[in-house]
C-alpha cells in the first residue's frame, strides 16, 4: 500500500555479519541487511527471534550490559558504530522506544525537554514549541496539557509509553526505532501514532519492531522476518502478504500458522 | 487427641518463655542506656543556660561556659565536611555509576571498610605524622579536620552509594539511550533523585565528627585556649575534648559541670541522628516511581 | 539497488558530524577521571595511614626494637631514668580483658535483641526498637567514658565494696553497651536476610515459631551473626576514649575484674602528647599503632569475607 521510496535509495544503516551473544548464549547470528533512508522498515517474528537485541546493538546498548557482546559491523551513515569516537553523538541521532515504558522521575515537561536541553536549547519559547509538538505527535498532548508538571514516572503505563515516544522524538533523531510500542496503548491511539509515523517518514528513517503482523502491513515499506536470531528474508511489505515470498516459514508466520 | 493438645500447650508455653526471654534481653540492653541518659539530663540539665552555652570558661574551667569549645566543634565539623563530602560523593558516584565488578572495585570497598574500622587513635597517629608534621600544618583546625574527614569518609560514601543505587537502572538506560553522557545522566536524573539520601549521610557524618575525640587530641584541639580561633591554621577547643578535660584533667571541678558538657554533646549528636532518621523515613514515604 | 557511489560518498561525509568528540564528551571524561580519583582516595588513605605510621615507628623498629621485649615483657616504662622498657604484654592483657568482658556482655544481649526485633515483633514496635538501637550506636565514645567515670565508678564502689571503680568490670560493661547496638544492627540484618520461604517451609512442616528460629533461621544466618560478633570485637579492640577513662589506666595484668588495667589504644592517647616527635618513645607509640592497625585490618577483613559469603549464597 505504501510505495517504497523512489529516489536513489541511500543506505541509512548497513548491517554486516552481525552476531550478538549474551554470555555463551547466541541471540543473533549472521544478519546482514541494509535499511534505506526515509523508509519505514518493519521487523516481525516470534519471541526470542533477536529483534530487540538487533535494536540494542544499533544503539550500542552492549555498553550497559557487560554480558552482551556484539560482533560484525553496523554502519550508520557509513560510520562503523563500533568504531565511533563519540558514542553519545551517535545515540543522540537515534531515538529508541522499548516495550517497557520509562517515564523519568521529573515533570512531563522536563521529560520531553531533556534532550533539547542537553543539546543546548535554553530558550523557553523554543522548548515550549518542541514539547508541545512532540507530545502532540505521540498522541499524549490532550491528556497531559493541563498537568505538564506531573511526575512522568507516575503516569499510567500507556501514558508513560507515549511519553517515551515523545522523548525519543524530542531528540529529532535521524533514525527512530520502535520496539512493540503499542503494547500498553489502545487501538485508536495506536492508529493515530501510526499516522504520525507515516508523516515522520519524510524526516527520518524508522525501524518498527512489532509482534502485530497487521501493524507492519499498515505502515512498513519493507519488512524483515526474523526467526531464531537470523533474518529469514526481507521483502517489500505487501509481498509478504500476497505470498510472493520465497521462504515457507515466512508465509506460515504471516498467515498465523506458527507455533 | 489429648496428647496432641498437651503438646500444643507445651509449645505455646515454650513460645511465651522465649518471647519473654528475648524481650527481657532487649529491655536490659536498652533500659540501662535510657537510665543513663535520664541521669545525664537530670544532673546536666540545671547547668545548661544561655550563659553556659555562650560564655567563656572561667576559674581554670571550673566555672563559666563552653562557648569556645562549641564554636571549635562547629569549625572542625565544617572544615571536615568541606573536605570529605565532595570526596565521599565522588567516590560513591564512581563506585555506583562507573566501577566495574572487578578486583580493583573490591580493593576500594575493602579500603572503605578498613577506613571505618581502623581505631580512631590510629587515625590520630596518622593525622599527627602526616598533616601536623609531614605536611607542616602544625596542630591546627585544618590538620584536625582533615584527620576527621578521612576517618568519617566511609559514612558519606556508604550513604551516598546507597542513595544512588536506590535510583532504578531503567532511568539511567532511558537517558543513555537518548544520547545523554554518563555525567549528564548522573547530573540530571540520578543525583536529583538521590540528593536527600546523600543529605542523610552528611547529617550522620556531622554527628560522628562532632563526637570524635581521639583523632583531634594531637592534631588541632587544645585543652584550653584564651582566645577564639581566627583561621583554620589556629588551634581550637572542641566540645568532645572539653568533656574529657573537665572530667579527668581539672582538679576541683564541681560535679555538675561535666554533666552539662556531656548533655550538650550528646544532645547535638542525638538531634543530628534523629534528623537523619526522620529524613530517611520521610523519603521512604514519598514515592516518586 | 541503484547504487550511486559518488552521491553516497558526499551524503556520508555531510552526515557524519556526530562522529567527533564534543564538549559534552570531554566533560564526561573529565568527570569520570575526577570521580575515579575520589574512588581511589579510599585506597590512597588506607595505604597512606599504614605507610605513615610504619614510617614514624620505623626508627624504633630498626634500632631500639626487641621483638621479644615488645611482645612478651609486661613492663611498659618508656620514661624510666635507668632503662626504658617497651613491653606491651600488660597493655595487650588490658585490652583483651576489657574486650573479652565486653563481648561477654554484648554477644548474648545483642543477639537476643536482634532475634527479638527480627522474629518476635513487627510493625511500629519493630521500627521504634530499630531507631532506638540506631540512636544508641551514635553515642560518642567520650560520653561513654564519662559515664564510666561519673556513673559506673561510684556504682561499682557501692555495690561491690571495692576501693576503685575504674577497672576491667567498668570498662567491660561500658564497652559492651557501646558495641551491642552495632552488633544488634548487623545481626538483625543477617536474620532478615534469611529468605521467608525457609521459614514458610519449616512452618508448613509443623514446626513451632521457636523451632523455626532455632533450627532454620539461626543456622542460615550464622555467618552474618559471626560477622556481627567479629565487628564488635574489632570495635572493642580499637576503642580509645571510653577505655582511657573507665579502666583506671594503670599497667597491670589483671587477675580479677576489679583490677585496673590499661589498654593499647589508651596508652597512645595518654602519652603521645608528652613525647618529643621522633624520640624512641614517640616511635614506640607508633609501633603500637601499627600493631593495632594490622590486627583490626585482619578482623575487618575476616568479618567482611564472612558477611559477603552469606550474601553470595
Amino acid at each position: 500500500m505504501v510505495a517504497a521510496p523512489q529516489s536513489p535509495a541511500t543506505a541509512k544503516l548497513e548491517v554486516r555479519d552481525l552476531a550478538i551473544n549474551y554470555g555463551t548464549k547466541q541471540a543473533v547470528s549472521d544478519i546482514s541487511l541494509t535499511i534505506r533512508e526515509n523508509e519505514i522498515f518493519g521487523i516481525i517474528g516470534p519471541a526470542n527471534a533477536g529483534k530487540t537485541s538487533f535494536l540494542k546493538a544499533i544503539n550500542r546498548m552492549e555498553d550497559f550490559d557487560t554480558n552482551m557482546s556484539v560482533a560484525g559491523q553496523i554502519l550508520f551513515d557509513g560510520v562503523d558504530t563500533r568504531q565511533v569516537r563519540n558514542v553519545y553523538g551517535l545515540r543522540r541521532r537515534i531515538g529508541v522506544v522499548f516495550p517497557l515504558p520509562v517515564g523519568l522521575p521529573m515533570t512531563v515537561y522536563d521529560n520531553v525537554a531533556l534532550a533539547p536541553r542537553l543539546a543546548g536549547v535554553r530558550n523557553k519559547a523554543e522548548l515550549n514549541v518542541i514539547v508541545e509538538r512532540c507530545l502532540h505527535r505521540a498522541a499524549l498532548w490532550d491528556e497531559v496539557k493541563d498537568r505538564l508538571n506531573a511526575l512522568g514516572s507516575l503516569l499510567s503505563g500507556g501514558q508513560q509509553q507515549r511519553l517515551t515516544i515523545a522523548r525519543a522524538l524530542s531528540q529529532e533523531p535521524d533514525l527512530l526505532m520502535l520496539d512493540e510500542f503499542s503494547i500498553a496503548i489502545d487501538p485508536v491511539t495506536t492508529m493515530r501514532i501510526e499516522d504520525v509515523l507515516k508523516e515522520l517518514r519524510q524526516e527520518m528513517t524508522i525501524i518498527l519492531v512489532t509482534n502485530l503482523v497487521q501493524q507492519a502491513r499498515r505502515i512498513a515499506d519493507r519488512t524483515a522476518f526474523f526467526l531464531e536470531g537470523s533474518c529469514v528474508e526481507i521483502a517489500p511489505t505487501e509481498d509478504l502478504f500476497t505470498g510472493e515470498v520465497s521462504d515457507q516459514r515466512t508465509r506460515d508466520y504471516v498467515e498465523g500458522r506458527f507455533g | 487427641m489429648f496428647a496432641s493438645s498437651e503438646l500444643n500447650q507445651r509449645n505455646r508455653n515454650r513460645e511465651r518463655v522465649f518471647r519473654v526471654l528475648f524481650g527481657t534481653m532487649t529491655a536490659l540492653l536498652v533500659l540501662p542506656v535510657i537510665i543513663i541518659l535520664v541521669t545525664l539530663v537530670v544532673k546536666g540539665g540545671p547547668v545548661i543556660s544561655v550563659e553556659f552555652l555562650f560564655g567563656n570558661p572561667t576559674n581554670g574551667m571550673t566555672a563559666g561556659g563552653i562557648f569556645p569549645a562549641l564554636l571549635g566543634t562547629v569549625w572542625l565539623v565544617l572544615v571536615a565536611l568541606l573536605a570529605s563530602v565532595p570526596l565521599g560523593v565522588a567516590a560513591a558516584i564512581y563506585l555506583s555509576e562507573y566501577a566495574a565488578d572487578n578486583w580493583f572495585t573490591r580493593a576500594i570497598n575493602l579500603a572503605i571498610i578498613n577506613l571505618a574500622g581502623v581505631p580512631s587513635i590510629v587515625h590520630a597517629l596518622f593525622g599527627l605524622g602526616a598533616f601536623v608534621v609531614f605536611f607542616g600544618l602544625g596542630t591546627s583546625i585544618l590538620a584536625a579536620s582533615l584527620t576527621l574527614a578521612i576517618m568519617t569518609l566511609p559514612v558519606v560514601i556508604v550513604a551516598t552509594r546507597e542513595a544512588l543505587q536506590a535510583v532504578p537502572q531503567s532511568f539511567r538506560e532511558a537517558c543513555w539511550n537518548m544520547g545523554a553522557t554518563r555525567w549528564q545522566t548522573i547530573h540530571r536524573v540520578v543525583l536529583p533523585n538521590a540528593i536527600t539520601g546523600v543529605l542523610t549521610g552528611v547529617i550522620l557524618e556531622v554527628s560522628r565528627t562532632a563526637g570524635e575525640t581521639a583523632p583531634i587530641m594531637f592534631t588541632g584541639a587544645a585543652f584550653f585556649l584564651p582566645f577564639l580561633p581566627q583561621s583554620v591554621f589556629d588551634q581550637t577547643m572542641a566540645l568532645s575534648l572539653h568533656l574529657f578535660v573537665v572530667s579527668t584533667q581539672v582538679p576541683g571541678m564541681p560535679e555538675q559541670l561535666p554533666f552539662g558538657v556531656a548533655l550538650v554533646l550528646i544532645g547535638i549528636v542525638l538531634i543530628m541522628n534523629s534528623l537523619s532518621i526522620a529524613l530517611r523515613m520521610y523519603l521512604r514515604g514519598k514515592k516518586k516511581w | 539497488m541503484p547504487a550511486n557511489p559518488a552521491r553516497q560518498t558526499t551524503e556520508v561525509l555531510s552526515n557524519t558530524d556526530f562522529d567527533h568528540r564534543d564538549l559534552d564528551w570531554y566533560i564526561d571524561r573529565g568527570v569520570q577521571i575526577l570521580v575515579f580519583l575520589g574512588g581511589i582516595s579510599a585506597i590512597v588513605f588506607i595505604l597512606g595511614i599504614f605507610i605513615f605510621i610504619t614510617k614514624e615507628g620505623l626508627g624504633f623498629i630498626l634500632e631500639d626494637f626487641s621483638f621479644r621485649e615488645f611482645l612478651f615483657s609486661p613492663t611498659w616504662r618508656p620514661t624510666s631514668e635507668l632503662k626504658e622498657t617497651y613491653g606491651i604484654l600488660a597493655l595487650v592483657a588490658g585490652t583483651a580483658s576489657v574486650t573479652g568482658l565486653a563481648m561477654l556482655v554484648a554477644i548474648p544481649f545483642s543477639l537476643g535483641t536482634a532475634i527479638f526485633i527480627a522474629e518476635f515483633v513487627d510493625g511500629k514496635t519493630r521500627e521504634y526498637l530499630k531507631v532506638t538501637v540506631e540512636l544508641l550506636a551514635a553515642i560518642p565514645s567520650v560520653v561513654w567514658g564519662f559515664i564510666g567515670l561519673s556513673i559506673m565508678n561510684p556504682l561499682i564502689i557501692d555495690v561491690f565494696d571495692v576501693p576503685v571503680g575504674l577497672n576491667v568490670l567498668n570498662a567491660g560493661i561500658i564497652l559492651g553497651l557501646m558495641a551491642a547496638p552495632i552488633m544488634t544492627s548487623i545481626a538483625e540484618d543477617a536474620l532478615k536476610a534469611v529468605p521467608d520461604r525457609y521459614r514458610e517451609a519449616a512452618e508448613a512442616m509443623g514446626a513451632t515459631h521457636w523451632q523455626v528460629i532455632y533450627k532454620v533461621v539461626l543456622p542460615a544466618a550464622k555467618n552474618g551473626l559471626l560477622g556481627a560478633v567479629l565487628l564488635g570485637v574489632g570495635r572493642g579492640f580499637g576503642e580509645t576514649m571510653a577505655v582511657l577513662m573507665a579502666t583506671g589506666h594503670s599497667i597491670n595484668i589483671p587477675t580479677s575484674v576489679f583490677d585496673s588495667v590499661r589498654a593499647l589504644t589508651a596508652t597512645i592517647a595518654a602519652e603521645l602528647g608528652e613525647t618529643a616527635v621522633g624520640s624512641p618513645h614517640y616511635q614506640a607509640l607508633f609501633t603500637i599503632g601499627v600493631f593495632l592497625f594490622v590486627i583490626t585490618f585482619c578482623i575487618n577483613l575476616t568479618a567482611d569475607l564472612i558477611v559477603r559469603g552469606i550474601r553470595k549464597e
